[in-house]
């Protein structure tokens, strides 16, 4: 049982995948590490500012093991991440991963909420879109969608907070959220963030699964669907989303993981205390080692919603899923 | 005709328009179909035989008030069992379409939903008429048992890539009887398969049609194939009726010209050539296989080609007949065997071969409209050749692609156009003109009448031959249509499943004693009389029953 399992090729092609994916973290690793190494200045420089003797600095490089050599380095931070432990923040002592991980929860919850809206709400435009091929219901969509994906999210998070928080006063202008508040309070507090980054998300997702089942009924067999007489809703939904699946699902996975990695300007916009802000704020004050660790935590992500991305476009092709 | 009682068909003064968009000039409406009538009674079948363009399809899918594309009826009126179904709106239309009339099309295996397994796809409007699902599901079973499928039980769990392109066109057959309809279009419903299977599934079809007793449309090109299965047939042609008669008065005493050139089609034939001049190409021992298959596609073939003669390798789809071309032409390097041409071997990968090597081989294809680039004129296409193997340019160039239009019976002006503005033909022609212009010893031509309607295939035919007295180039016929190969061979390969299993002249290969396989082909080619389907099954039970 178990080894005529493992011969099923999507059993093999999954492995693959995942493999792939693997390989393609370590890469991402690699290149996070190099990149960092050769931003320019000095670490201890900074921490210690212009005034510090070439001792303190000597000193605080031993401290911090900058002196190694840089495969030494790496490969002990690789071996870290890997057991958890994503090193200590340079600027104020504090454990990375713990830090981080609160952060990563606030961002997840933000990307979350804003993924239970615009992913079905995307599916169900884009499906009213092809219902309504060229006519205004199809016209009002594209047009509607494409304006909000075309404004900056900075401008459109500066226009949703002027009108819905200071002229209709129906949620916080500000998304500070704390760990005593309440689940509504919090989803309260995040409601300006998420209209936001549906509207940036929604048009992208709509408009690739709109070609993409536009694409699928100029098939054959959906002419065969017409001429059964079936209605044209059923159509869509029965005959040509089935075969739109792998298309769909990769701009989705794209759109999703847009929302963790890509929402730094939106989490600045409502000083939301996400990854976000966290990177730019430690960017700015040269941790190399959390940054390093937000790349990380990001590529992870990235190419984890990728990776699943493939997996289902394998498992939703009939060919792969049932072969001769 | 018109004094059936209750015809669960018929159309009157049809006509059907399209919009056409012509490059470079404003759109403008076409009319596809005119002064179209027909009545069709419960349980009988009319053919609609035609060449392409001649509205047969349309016609077929007015009768569901369907339109392709921008087509669109205009006119007249289509009675189902009396109803006007043009005036029933859109609601009207879901009740009729796929229940009281169903379609059958030529190409089951794009017609069949890739995601779904076959069952729910047959039994889904028998679903929506309210039958319950194991009544329709026992009904499907029963179908696909008379129409022959192999393990009926359990068929309906597959996939639609997981049978064969004739199991599939059977499926489809179950799929439009299933919801027990009044009336079946069947739109070229055999013609995308083998000539062996055809007859199977012809004979399936013939079978249900009458034990179900419902009243079917039978379009076609092939008339052999229409005067199997049809009560009456009508001739049509450019979107207007030519005759309309019984099956029989068709095929023995056509009234009009042109259906009497449809009944006599295939007139070309040349005498035999003997295999005088040295041999052109000596194919010895290839085996050759795709990498990641487990076997090789072919098994040891040897053939032999003299200069100026016609080659025609003949077999099924799978026989290997264009894994062959591909070994010759080094597409696909062979894993065994060698290939001499002109008295030197060839390199058996393209990289090893000399630019002489690639003039002297040139190929034609199928489709001559994926063949040709659609953004250069006739003039460019078929000039490339000039330059790229002769240097030829400006004045000699176009001097020389005026010889070859000329040759291939196409006027001045031709060269400045481009391959949309060409009929099917025309652009065979342009890609026969391309191979010629590198003055080639040997052409493969690989299925290059398979696209086209029997007429214009025959004047492709005809022309070849021409080019062949004149120029004394050789022809590797590639085909699975028996009649070609009489008509053009000098010498015909057999191939079936990658081996040769019969070679020689062309007269000793067609005269018994056959092998079983070349019987089994020559006698399921259908023949244009009447009663020929059952006679060939009936012999076949029979030799099935002696062993």
């Amino acid at each position: 049982m178990i080894t005529t399992l493992l011969g099923h090729p999507v059993v093999r092609l999954v492995a693959h995948r995942i493999a792939m994916g693997l390989v393609l973290l370590f890469a991402a690793s690699l290149l996070i590490f190099v990149g960092t190494q050769i931003l320019p200045g000095d670490v201890a420089q900074s921490i210690l500012g212009q005034s510090a003797t070439p001792q303190s600095l000597a000193n605080l490089r031993a401290e911090l093991g900058l002196n190694e050599p840089a495969v030494t380095r790496y490969i002990s931070w690789l071996v870290g991440a890997m057991h958890g432990d994503l090193g200590t923040a340079l600027t104020n002592g504090q454990d990375i991963a713990e830090a981080m991980g609160r952060r990563l929860g606030n961002t997840l919850f933000l990307a979350s909420c804003a993924a239970i809206i615009a992913v079905p709400m995307a599916l169900i435009l884009g499906l009213v879109s092809v219902r309504y091929h060229r006519r205004w219901p199809d016209k009002v969509i594209s047009g509607v969608t494409l304006a909000s994906v075309s404004v900056p999210e900075f401008l459109l998070g500066y226009i949703v907070m002027f009108i819905m928080a200071v002229r209709l006063h129906a949620f916080p202008s500000v998304s500070t959220v704390y760990d005593s508040m309440s689940l509504l309070e919090r989803l309260n507090a995040i409601a300006l963030p998420v209209i936001v980054l549906v509207m940036v998300v929604l048009g992208h997702m709509m408009r690739m699964t709109r070609a993409a089942i536009l694409n699928v009924m100029q098939s054959a067999y959906i002419e065969t669907a017409e001429l059964k007489g079936l209605r044209p809703f059923r159509i869509i939904w029965r005959h040509a989303l089935p075969n739109a699946i792998a298309p769909v699902v990769n701009v989705v996975m794209l759109n999703l993981a847009y929302l963790v990695v890509g929402v730094v300007v939106v989490e600045v916009v409502f000083v939301y205390p996400g990854m976000g802000q966290y990177l730019v704020d430690h960017v700015a004050k040269r941790d190399v080692p959390v940054v390093q660790a937000c790349g990380l935590v990001f590529a992870a992500v990235y190419i984890g919603l990728n990776m699943i991305a493939d997996v289902v476009s394998i498992l939703a092709n009939p060919r792969l899923r049932h072969p001769k | 005709m018109s004094d059936i009682k209750n015809p669960v068909l018929e159309i009157r003064n049809l006509k059907i328009e399209a919009t056409s968009y012509p490059p470079g000039e404003s759109p403008r409406d076409i009319t596809i179909v005119e002064g179209v009538s027909l009545t069709l009674a419960k349980g009988k079948v009319m053919g609609l035989i035609g060449e392409s363009g001649a509205g047969k399809s349309t016609i077929g899918l007015s009768s569901m008030a369907y339109g392709r594309g921008g087509v669109r009826i205009t006119g007249g009126e289509v009675l189902v069992n009396g109803i006007d179904i043009l005036k029933g709106g859109a609601a009207g239309l879901r009740k009729l379409r796929g229940k009281t009339v169903t379609y059958v099309s030529q190409s089951a295996a794009a017609s069949f939903n890739p995601a779904r397994k076959l069952m729910d796809q047959v039994i889904e409007t028998s679903l929506a008429l309210g039958v319950p699902r194991s009544e329709a599901e026992a009904r499907a079973v029963a179908l696909f048992e008379k129409l022959g499928l192999p393990s009926p039980k359990t068929i309906g769990n597959r996939y639609p890539h997981q049978v064969s392109g004739g199991q599939l066109q059977r499926a489809m057959t179950a799929m439009a009887l299933c919801p027990q309809p009044e009336l079946v279009v069947f739109d070229e419903p055999t013609t995308a398969l083998d000539v062996t299977t055809q007859i199977e599934v012809l004979a399936a079809i013939k079978e249900a049609i009458r034990d179900t007793g419902v009243a079917a449309l039978y379009i076609t090109h092939d008339l052999a194939v229409v005067a199997q299965v049809s009560d009456e047939i009508m001739v049509l042609r450019h979107g207007a009726m030519v005759e309309l008669g019984t099956a029989e008065q068709i095929i023995h005493a056509p009234r009009e010209d042109y259906s009497r050139d449809l009944v006599s089609v295939r007139q070309v034939n040349h005498a035999q050539k003997p295999a005088e001049g040295e041999a052109v190409l000596k194919i010895n021992d290839i085996s050759a296989r795709y990498s990641g298959l487990k076997f090789d596609v072919l098994k040891q073939v040897t053939l032999e080609l003299a200069a100026g003669q016609t080659l025609a390798v003949v077999g099924e789809s799978g026989s290997g007949k264009s894994t062959l071309a591909r070994v010759i032409t080094g597409l696909l390097p062979p894993n065994g065997g060698s290939i001499e041409f002109g008295g030197r071997t060839l390199s058996p990968s393209l990289k090893g071969r000399s630019k002489e090597d690639l003039r002297e081989l040139q190929m034609i294809y199928q489709m001559a409209d994926t063949a040709m680039n659609p953004r250069q004129t006739v003039g460019a296409i078929i000039g490339r050749p000039l330059e790229f193997y002769f240097g030829l340019k400006g004045a000699a160039k176009r001097k020389r692609v005026q010889e070859l239009l000329d040759e291939i019976e196409m006027g001045a002006g031709f060269a400045d156009r481009y391959p949309a503005e060409l009929s099917g033909g025309q652009k065979q022609r342009v890609c026969i003109a391309r191979a010629l212009a590198a003055k080639p010893k040997l052409i493969i031509c690989d299925e290059v009448t398979s696209a086209l309607d029997p007429l214009v295939a025959d004047g492709i035919l005809k022309l070849l031959l021409n080019l062949q007295k004149e120029e004394g180039v050789a022809y590797l016929f590639i085909t699975h249509d028996l009649a070609t190969v009489k008509a053009i061979a000098d010498k015909i390969a057999v191939m079936y499943r990658g081996e040769v299993v019969r070679d020689g002249g062309r007269d000793t290969v067609l005269s018994p004693p056959f092998d079983d396989y070349t019987d089994l082909l020559l006698s399921s080619v259908p023949e244009m009389r009447l009663g020929w389907l059952e006679e060939v099954i009936a012999h076949r039970k029979m030799d099935a029953g002696g062993e």
